[in-house]
């Protein structure tokens, strides 16, 4: 058997608006926290997940960057990059590493500064996501675009259209016992119904809030090194990226998330697991018509039911499934390429059982799962708490 | 050092106040939901219900002039002896040549005054104020005239468009036994903070959008307040008003809320959601407002903002004079009151967003 891959640290920035606080300032804050965890390892890579800093904050190179100004002097440090997806893509690189032996320990570093530009500015960015020849040059918009899915699924399966706020009525509730939140405060049915529209039929409470934040996770393949810190063992137990068209007009059926399919099949084949012993599911609510496709494009529902499966099933977490444990993207806040980051770190504060009143009671494998534009990019981990 | 010199408040040296106030707003009422309707948004989700707009012959000057006219009316003195004009505004009719001398010689100032024209966005009406504080505090002047005036513009279809608005007020600045409210203290508290600014040869301003809340009007307001509280000694439950700069209805509320004042004590002079954000005129607006309804021994805290930014905050004191004061010259309230509503077309017209060449 391959050697175990151990979290061996966990830090995290609360989400949110930080004018003040630059790239390399919120890196250093989740960087710090998750050595201190650590008991203060030395790191000999470090992977970056990021999506905006070329563009908004006129930076790239964020390896040194982000390692000179946290005192990792003279170790690998590099950005991964594959668009909201990256911080999760970043966490699959530092797996090669350590899988195949070059690195013993490694970092990885999920963060994004949405606040360091405003207005069109920032959203021509965002866009670089899709596919700028058919989509960006055209106007369309991430959100733009997951209104035109959400109005495809609505004409298409006739859901109950509350069906959609589930999750992110749930989202919000759990953000409420998460410290490090936007959103701390629930909402009703209400609330979410009669939410102002960003891209008609979505509105502003199908769509995670764009924010700044930093996650970071160590990681090693020595067991003697995870052993010597003790507590709970928790280990990437497998992980998989799988890529689809990037455009949804060259996919068969845009309602159908395949790389969805793919990548967590592929997982839990690897990690020998059934969909039905994850104990949860950080499934992927940058917006809400995201997480119904992706629910329904891993199994747990066929097409055109995901809505129904969604009004039947608590997924609160002392439910059959939980989800967006610490309140997703939608109430912990999205901050973008981190985003990946930061399920892997609440997953790990689940299966350490250091959930607060948020824990699944004694979850044991959490499925974590990241998207990069409509699942053009997925990037799936599942985390295990081993003996 | 002594006490007073470590102390962050200013006070002047010769105990002053405001003498006369006097408030203008234009007729007009261009409501929200016809913006909204024109741009194809939410009617409902408004930041206010309707805001003012002066008509084709109002510009800040002659708004300024009526608000000068009220104050003088109030305070009782002759214009000729004002030593000093200001009017903080952020549209002044020239970009070269001052508001404030046509202003002064409207209302017949001598020609021995201190006039220059002020601009700090919206806080450019209360560093007038501050600056006639001193004027007569330190006994250079006996009177001063401070306005704040604007008739802002909002960028069609921009978020501003909603609240942009006209209207101002002005104050005769003097000796504290003759006021009608006395200024126990000032404090101000500014940043170079760039959430929102015009450049030169631009028509309308531009803003840093979410930026403009927490850093910017949050940041400034809440410390400018706070300081001004904790120097002086007092806490929210002394203040029988409190008056913050209003850009919208909900700022002025979370703010007020985030220091401990109650709905009760600011909504005398929140006067955002039926008139607009005056800009220069907002918050000394909604004093006048206060003072046309408050009482002897009534404490008043004000606090403006301006973008770029900075905030004054304001200590006030009614006196018995203020009463009769308040019966000479029209209310602030009987203004709002005089409303003509018009449609979006005619706003655009009396706004010169219509080219005919």
């Amino acid at each position: 058997m391959d050697s175990a891959i151990y979290v061996i640290g966990i830090g995290q920035t609360p989400v949110g608006e930080f004018w003040d606080q630059s790239l390399e300032n919120l890196s250093a804050q989740a960087i710090r926290q998750a050595l201190a965890d650590a008991d203060g390892v030395s790191i000999d890579a470090m992977y970056v997940g990021n999506l905006l800093a070329s563009a908004a904050s006129g930076q790239a190179n964020l390896g040194p960057k982000i390692a000179d100004n946290a005192g990792l002097h003279g170790i690998e440090a590099l950005t991964v990059e594959a668009g909201e997806a990256s911080g999760a893509a970043a966490l699959r690189m530092a797996f090669f590493a350590l899988r195949s032996g070059f690195v013993r320990t490694a970092l990885v570093v999920g963060v994004e500064k949405y606040t360091d530009m405003v207005g069109s500015e920032m959203e021509a960015i965002l866009a670089q996501s899709g596919d700028y020849d058919f989509e960006g040059m055209q106007g369309q918009m991430p959100s733009g675009q997951a209104g035109l899915l959400m109005r495809r699924y609505l004409d298409q399966y006739q859901p109950k259209r509350a069906a959609l706020g589930v999750l992110s009525i749930l989202a919000h509730a759990n953000g409420v016992h998460n410290p490090n939140a936007m959103y701390r405060r629930a909402i009703s049915n209400e609330t979410y119904t009669s939410a102002a529209m960003v891209s008609d039929p979505l509105n502003i409470f199908d769509s995670g809030p764009y924010a700044d934040g930093a996650a970071a996770l160590i990681l090693t393949a020595d067991a003697e090194l995870a052993e010597k810190r003790g507590g709970a063992k928790i280990v990437v137990a497998a992980g998989n990226t799988a890529a689809d068209a990037l455009a949804l007009h060259d996919r068969p059926d845009a309602l159908v998330f395949s790389a969805v399919t793919l990548s967590v099949h592929k997982a839990l084949l690897e990690a020998n697991l059934e969909m039905a012993q994850m104990d949860l599911f950080e499934v992927w609510d940058a917006f809400s018509i995201y997480a119904l496709l992706s629910i329904e494009a891993c199994g747990l529902a066929a097409h055109g039911e995901g809505w129904r499966w969604l009004m039947e099933h608590d997924l609160s977490p002392g439910g059959s499934l939980p989800m967006v444990t610490m309140g997703g993207n939608k109430a912990r806040g999205f901050p973008l390429g981190a985003a990946g980051v930061y399920q892997a770190v609440e997953a790990t504060l689940q299966l350490r059982g250091q959930a607060g009143k948020n824990q699944v009671a004694g979850a044991k494998h959490a499925l974590i799962q990241a998207l990069g534009g409509p699942a053009s990019t997925v990037v799936t981990h599942i985390l295990s708490k081993i003996a | 050092m002594t006490e007073k010199q470590t102390s962050l408040l200013m006070r002047p040296s010769r105990a002053v106040g405001i003498v006369g106030y006097g408030a203008y707003i234009p007729r007009y009422r261009l409501p929200a939901a016809a913006i909204a309707r024109v741009w194809g948004r939410s009617e409902k989700a408004v930041p206010i219900k309707e805001k003012a707009v002066p008509g084709l012959d109002e510009d800040t000057v002659t708004m300024g002039i009526e608000a000068a006219r009220n104050a003088l009316k109030r305070a009782g003195i002759d214009a000729a002896l004002l030593r000093a004009v200001w009017t903080g505004s952020e549209s002044h009719p020239y970009a070269v040549k001052p508001s404030s001398t046509i202003i002064a010689e409207a209302v017949g100032a001598p020609e021995h005054i201190q006039a220059a024209d002020l601009e700090f966005a919206c806080k450019a009406g209360t560093e007038a104020m501050v600056m006639a504080v001193a004027l007569v505090g330190s006994s250079m002047a006996d009177y001063a005239l401070a306005l704040g005036v604007d008739t802002a513009q909002g960028k069609p279809g921009d978020a501003l468009e909603y609240t942009a608005a006209a209207g101002g007020a002005a104050f005769v600045i003097g000796p504290a036994d003759q006021a009608a409210a006395e200024i126990l203290a000032t404090y101000s508290f500014v940043t170079d903070t760039p959430d929102f600014w015009r450049r030169a040869y631009q028509h309308y301003p531009e803003h840093g959008q979410r930026f403009t809340g927490e850093p910017a009007y949050f940041r400034h307001v809440t410390t400018a307040a706070s300081t001004l509280m904790r120097e002086s000694g007092t806490k929210p439950e002394d203040y029988a008003y409190a008056v913050f700069h209003q850009p919208n209805a909900k700022f002025p509320r979370r703010a007020a809320r985030q220091l401990g004042f109650t709905d009760e004590q600011i909504k005398t002079g929140l006067l955002s959601p039926v008139i607009g954000n005056t800009y220069a005129g907002a918050s000394p607006v909604g004093l006048t407002a206060v003072l046309d309804e408050a009482l002897e021994g009534d404490r008043i805290l004000m606090v403006s903002y301006g973008s770029g930014a900075g905030s004054d905050a304001i200590d006030l004191r009614v006196t018995a004079r203020n009463a009769e004061r308040t019966a000479l010259a029209p209310k602030t309230a009987e203004y709002i009151a005089r409303r003509v509503e018009i449609d979006y077309a005619t706003y655009a017209r009396y706004r010169g967003k219509l080219l005919r060449e």
